[in-house]
């Protein structure tokens, strides 16, 4: 089955300048993993070495963010559509800190995951 | 160098004065390829903190669709400091992913005068850039340059004869 993903700027020269490429995967993590067979080096700056979604991106699938989804076990289907764009943060605030932020954060987001709606809110 | 026209940076400070303590953020769209920031929005920061800013990712995508209809690019990316120097912090260059956008940094840390700041993050290298403030509304010669922190306070305006 084939699914439409777009590409950031940042991450076009992992495919060859093209903005939209397909792939396909029953969940986000198996999508990633048919795109990087083919676009070599592209999961790697989306999922960190532990396995999880990069805080500097985030990914949603047609208009949820995957964070709510289940992250890289968010289901996909055919025809679904899925945008990444590079997380816009930063901050007068120490990287450190702000890295224990991001993980509070998804480790929320991953208790409230299933909580439709209220999510967003409830993850901050 | 940056060339933005004075009521978008006005409103850029507007927002910032508006939101500290707390840090401002936004983005300014403009045609793609043309390096001219056009359209100001003015973005939430989803952690309301006043050493850290995120954009609200589900604004984030409905504002970025947008300028994709729009056939735009973010052409300057906004943040405030409220009390610290207008600097890319290690966290604003980690998080830095518009290779193409201008990093704009307002300090309000001043009550009375602003530090306005602009640099390219690619690859995690900072580069300060000159950021030139065109009047276009009235005399498209009247041009102020303002490099390395300077406030727009501090200068001379050499051509507001009127």
């Amino acid at each position: 089955m084939a699914i439409e993903v777009r590409i950031p700027t940042i991450l076009r020269s992992y495919t060859g300048g093209a903005k939209v490429v397909e792939g396909t995967g029953d969940t986000l993590g198996d999508l990633l993993t048919d795109l990087d067979s083919r676009h070599g080096g592209l999961k790697g700056r989306l999922v960190t070495d532990a396995g999880a979604l990069h805080r500097f991106v985030n990914v949603y699938v047609n208009d949820e963010d995957v964070r709510f989804l289940g992250a890289l076990d968010a289901k996909l289907n055919d025809g679904d559509s899925v945008t990444i764009l590079p997380a816009v943060a930063g901050g007068a605030f120490g990287f450190a800190a702000a890295a224990a932020i991001s993980q509070h954060r998804a480790a929320t987001a991953a208790v409230a995951g299933g909580v439709r709606g209220t999510s967003s809110v409830a993850a901050r | 160098m940056l060339s933005i026209d004075r009521s978008i940076v006005d409103a850029i400070v507007a927002h910032a004065r508006r939101d500290h303590p707390d840090e401002a953020c936004g983005v300014v769209a403009g045609p793609a390829g043309s390096d001219t920031p056009t359209r100001h929005i003015a973005m939430d920061n989803a952690a309301r903190s006043m050493t850290f800013y995120e954009f609200d990712s589900m604004e984030q995508l409905r504002v970025w669709r947008e300028m994709d209809d729009r056939d735009e690019e973010p052409v300057v990316i906004y943040h405030s400091h409220t009390a610290t120097e207008a600097y890319p912090s290690r966290t604003d260059i980690s998080f830095a992913g518009e290779p193409g956008a201008h990093y704009l940094l307002v300090s309000t840390r001043e009550p009375d005068s602003e530090e306005i700041r602009s640099f390219r993050i690619v690859d995690g290298v900072v580069t300060e850039e000159p950021v030139r403030i065109v009047d276009a509304g009235v005399d498209p010669h009247a041009v102020q340059s303002y490099m390395f922190g300077q406030s727009p306070a501090t200068v001379d305006y050499e051509c507001s004869g009127r």
